[in-house]
């Protein structure tokens, strides 16, 4: 077959890869179809590649660039196994991070590296011959998106895997140096931008060096940008980064001129874009704010709160195993309290043991319950808690009302009422769980510390709030055998 | 880059964007985290390019960037498939009895 037939089979191909990744992800609209498209989705993508070393094979390429291709494919794919292989569910947002910033980095070098051939075909005169504004803009959006994508993920996990504090790190002059390189990113873009347009005849190594540069403050300000957001903020985080990962591929599309990647890249951005938008709006704070960082410093009211605000209730064990065994309607509210405890297994035994007894059980899960979207419904399902059991806040806000008993684990800032009422409160309009409505509350909690946005939270001094101090494994290790001994 | 194909580019780009709202907002809340790992998993197409790069290398410096583009969404495709996988595979309607794995 000659190489131009060839290559409309490999456009085929990519097309038939694009619309499996599409359909794909149409059937993760539910659990039960969602294995499936995850599957069609790998089929497109096997299509995808497939077809690429087909191409490649036909042009006959040296020994050396099979070494590339095949070497980078068995060292790439088999470390990827073996993180995805081993990986523990609770550290699936470290793993997700890192693959965002593989994706990233990828996008980034096949700019760069189409940047250096065709500069290669410049003539010597320093005209662009085969470069134009058009082909260098998408390169350094590219760029500058990707390796803002790599350094930010590989901060993003690195803090998420605890080798960096969870806790926003402020640098001395951060902002200030976090400026600086966006500004020296952004100027050196438009000037290649305009040299690639033919505005400006520049020497091409010059260029190179203003790539270079473009490409280093953008590494640069990844790190800035996301060493300062705290740990409770990483859902909007990782959600961002992967709506840019998304971007920079599309951006590598235009730059390659290959429609799937163009496609791939657009239906990520759009996915990342929706997830960033959910997340923020469960913490009722706007993406500026969160990538301004500091959360609940230095508010003055705070202090008068718990002074005006009732007296705690502690419970025994036996007497929250009486209230939750003699419920007929029962609501688990996890936190991430619960996956840090590694109390998931433990609630579900228990939930088993409620069942048991005729009881009705489901959890409620805020969106930010984790440390990404969706997190806290992994954890649960890998306890073997059956999906329909897992309510999103919508669905189960309206049952509190005929909740007997609401069990809140490891729960803090998403369960506080002052969220609803007082305006004054810092978490003030942020949607929560509406768990003060149940006829009762069973708090398991290891401490009256505050919750992440560092505010005092009044369903403790609720009379209706029985306070049960005790870390979340242990507690719930006592509180099964207190039900089983009812 | 002539401007028909970068308007068939665009048009491509902005309807990808569109359908990929449309399909991702009916995605519900549980399947959030199996969905990014997913379309991270997408998003290692930049292979088909990273493989393109490793056919045209021709020099050391070339070579290296290519291999390292070949490394990084090989690991992005394999690993994020696999995982998604994994995960989803723990969606059940109602647990197979006796099939728990050990607590860790």
């Amino acid at each position: 077959m000659n190489t131009t037939d060839l290559g409309y089979l490999v456009q085929v191909a990519f097309l038939l890869g694009a619309s499996l990744f599409a359909i794909g992800l149409h059937q993760m609209n539910s659990p039960a179809s969602a294995r499936n498209g995850n599957r069609l989705s790998a089929i497109g993508m096997t299509i995808a590649v497939i077809a690429e070393l087909t191409f490649v094979a036909n042009s006959s390429p040296g020994i050396g660039n099979w070494l590339i291709i095949v070497g980078g494919l068995v060292v790439g794919g088999a470390a990827g196994l073996r993180l995805a292989r081993t990986v523990a569910m609770t550290a699936m947002p470290q793993l997700v991070s890192l693959f965002n910033a593989m994706g990233g980095g990828a996008a980034a070098l096949l700019a760069i590296d189409d940047f250096i051939r065709l500069g290669g075909q410049r003539t010597p005169e320093g005209a662009l011959s085969s470069l134009d504004g058009w082909l260098v803009f998408f390169i350094v959006v590219d760029v500058i998106v990707g390796s803002v994508t790599f350094t930010g993920s590989l901060i993003a996990s690195a803090k998420l895997m605890g080798r960096l504090k969870g806790q926003p790190i402020i640098l001395p002059g951060g902002r200030f140096l976090s400026a600086v390189a966006l500004i020296v990113s952004v100027s050196c873009s438009i000037v290649l931008v305009l040299a690639g347009a033919g505005l400006f005849n520049y020497d091409t190594q010059i260029l190179d060096v203003l790539l270079m540069a473009a490409m280093i403050g953008a590494l640069i300000f990844g790190v800035t940008m996301v060493l300062p957001i705290g740990g409770a903020d990483m859902p909007v985080v990782i959600s961002m980064l992967n709506a840019f990962t998304g971007s920079a591929v599309a951006m590598a599309g235009f730059v390659v001129g290959n429609v799937i990647l163009i496609v791939a890249g657009a239906l990520v951005g759009a996915s990342g874009a929706i997830l960033t938008k959910l997340m923020a709006g469960a913490m009722n704070r706007s993406i500026a704010n969160i990538l301004v960082g500091g959360f609940g410093v230095a508010e003055g009211s705070q202090a008068a709160m718990t002074s005006e605000g009732g007296t705690i209730r502690e419970v025994s064990v036996d007497d929250a195993a009486i209230q939750l065994a003699y419920a007929s309607k029962v609501v688990i509210v996890p936190g991430y309290g619960l996956a840090v405890a590694q109390a998931q297994h433990g609630v579900r035994e228990l939930a088993d043991l409620l069942e048991a007894r005729g009881i009705d059980v489901s959890y409620a899960i805020h969106p930010v319950a984790g440390r990404m979207p969706g997190h806290m419904n992994v954890l649960l399902a890998e306890a073997n808690v059956p999906y329909p059991q897992l309510k999103e806040m919508d669905e189960i806000n309206p049952e509190f009302e005929r909740t007997d008993v609401a069990l809140v684990i490891g729960a803090n800032d998403v369960t506080n009422p002052a969220a609803r009422t007082d305006r004054s409160s810092p978490i003030f309009g942020m949607p929560i769980l509406d768990v003060d409505k149940a006829r009762s509350i069973i708090v398991m909690k290891r401490s009256m510390g505050r919750g992440y946005a560092g505010v005092d939270n009044p369903l403790y001094v609720n009379p209706k709030t029985g306070m049960y101090f005790a870390d979340a494994k242990q507690g719930l290790a006592n509180l099964i055998a207190a039900v089983k001994a009812q | 880059m002539n401007v028909g194909t970068l308007i068939n580019d665009l048009t491509i780009f902005v309807l990808a964007i569109l359908l990929g709202f449309e399909v991702i907002s009916r995605v519900p809340a549980t399947l959030h985290t199996p969905l990014m790992s997913g379309t991270n998993s997408i998003h290692g197409i930049v292979l088909v390019g990273a493989i393109a790069l490793g056919a045209a290398a021709d020099n050391p410096l070339t070579g290296i960037v290519a291999f390292v583009a070949v490394v990084f969404a090989g690991a992005n495709v394999v690993g994020g498939y696999w995982v998604t996988d994994r995960m989803l595979q723990m969606f059940k309607r109602r647990p197979v009895p006796k099939a728990d794995k050990p607590a860790e």
